[in-house]
């Protein structure tokens, strides 16, 4: 199967059906993309595929075949999404981190300067068990708003 | 830990939707028919949980037939089964004529979820917790079913023969979903979905109302329209608790993890004073 993750191509030999979250994780070693649930409710292993924030742990790689994927991994690459990951480390929107690889990508599909409620609404998907949220709106209002 | 049922499971990638209907009419003749894969929003869920799912899986997310814009056409609106929640709140066109389904897929997980679940998936996995459902019930939508033999189309009210259980044939898929449009002109619509939570959470009750076509999720083994309560408004009834009594008659809400029975009952009665037409004095 042929991959584009992060701009760079990838040809893979891993099942259809594993979950994209274990192909970006064990096959391309890109371990930022985190687990939580594994059920889609966190959405800690968020990404981008053409652009809209999907959960990995519920995408089958092979509809993921001929896609354009942003990982975590990715971010530093793009002046506005080094400006975000900036943000989060200001703004302390980070404490144990499990959830902050999904939030950033969750924040990177939100629309240009973002409102509070479309940023509330963009990373509802997005649990926090630290931070309280608040922290959170603040680095994404910081860097996008 | 032994490996993952996802890194197991057999998918098939039809290249047309012709091509995926050839699949299906042969399994089923073989008697071990696929199972359809749309966004996978529900199916992973039960693959990751370790629920043994058995067979192989026809993957439909690539067929461009299966996912047009929606688009008004012969009078209707029309979803291709792959149309994501989305994609709903995207569209003029569901916004201008049946913007309950608009409010109901903003309430439908997260954005991720919303990305990926389809009103085809929603339909085909037939939880009586479906938040279209209600909704493409009160507006009388159409299921259309192809196959080898051409098209059906079946009322979504007719399409569950019982929880879970509807009436697609093993060699059948949903293509489309179609809602008249003329039931809907300057009908007042009405989506109220109570949970614990705004995203990410599942209804305990949902209530949807097109004018006084009034259907319910979650209280039943299948999405239901108050068919008695409608006839009464039908013949100028005003009194809430009349239509009240009227709707204990028709709806018997279980016990769950989410609610319970009598809290589901209330709650579905209650919820009735909104549709505006109903006095509560009467
Ligand atoms: C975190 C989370 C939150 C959720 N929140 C909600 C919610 O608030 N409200 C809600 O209603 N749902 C919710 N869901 C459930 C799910 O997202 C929806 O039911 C979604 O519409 C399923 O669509 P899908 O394409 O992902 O289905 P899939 O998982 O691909 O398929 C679901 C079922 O439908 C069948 N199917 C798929 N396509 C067809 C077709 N064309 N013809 C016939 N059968 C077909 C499949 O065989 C399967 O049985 C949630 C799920 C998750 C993980
Ligand atoms: S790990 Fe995918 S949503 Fe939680
Ligand atoms: S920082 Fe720990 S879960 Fe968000």
């Amino acid at each position: 199967m042929k991959l584009t993750v992060n701009g760079q191509a990838h040809a893979i030999s891993a099942a259809p059906g594993k979950r994209l979250l274990d192909t970006l994780r064990e096959d391309l070693k890109l371990t930022g993309t985190k687990e939580g649930c594994g059920e889609g409710e966190c959405g800690a292993c968020t990404v981008l595929i053409d652009g809209e924030a999907v959960n990995s742990c519920l995408v089958p790689t092979c509809q993921a075949e001929g896609t354009k994927i942003l990982t975590v991994e990715g971010l530093a690459q793009n002046p506005r999404w080094r400006k975000l990951q900036k943000a989060f480390l200001e703004c302390n929107a980070a404490q144990c981190g499990i959830c902050t690889p999904g939030m950033m990508l969750s924040a990177c599909a939100l629309p240009p300067q973002p409102t509070l409620q479309q940023i509330r609404v963009g990373l509802a998907g997005n649990l926090c068990r630290c931070t309280g949220y608040v922290k959170i709106y603040d680095a994404v209002k910081k860097a996008l708003g | 830990m032994g490996q993952p049922a996802t890194d197991r499971i057999e998918i098939v990638k039809p290249q047309s939707l012709r091509h995926a209907i050839d699949w299906l009419t042969s399994a089923a003749e073989d008697g071990s028919p696929l199972t359809l894969l749309a966004g996978g929003t529900d199916i992973y869920v039960l693959l990751n949980a370790g629920v043994p799912l058995q067979g192989r899986f026809l993957d439909l997310w690539g067929l461009t037939e299966l996912r047009p814009a929606p688009v008004v056409s012969g009078g209707s609106l029309v979803f291709g089964a792959l149309t994501t929640y989305t994609d709903c709140i995207r569209s003029a066109l569901v916004q201008k004529h049946l913007p309950i389904l608009v409010q109901a897929s903003r309430e439908v997980g997260g954005v991720q979820i919303q990305n990926r679940g389809t009103l085809g998936g929603n339909i085909g996995n037939g939880s009586p917790a479906g938040d279209s459902l209600p909704v493409l019930a009160a507006a009388d939508a159409q299921v259309v079913l192809a196959s080898v033999n051409g098209e059906r189309t079946v009322p979504l009210t007719e399409f569950y023969s019982s929880y879970r259980k509807t009436v697609r044939r093993p060699y059948e898929l949903i293509v489309r979903v179609e809602v008249p449009l003329a039931p809907l002109q300057k009908q007042k619509q009405i989506f109220r979905k109570v949970g614990t939570r705004a995203a990410q959470a599942i209804s305990k009750v949902v209530m949807a109302a097109v004018g006084p076509q009034i259907a319910f999720g979650s209280v039943g083994p299948t999405v239901v329209r108050a068919r008695k309560v409608e006839a009464y408004l039908r013949e100028g009834g005003r009194s809430l608790a009349a239509a009240q009594r009227l709707l204990k008659q028709e709806i018997h809400p279980i016990d769950d993890v989410r609610s319970t029975g009598v809290y589901r009952l209330k709650v579905a009665q209650n919820l009735l004073a909104e549709l505006g037409t109903l006095d509560a004095h009467k």
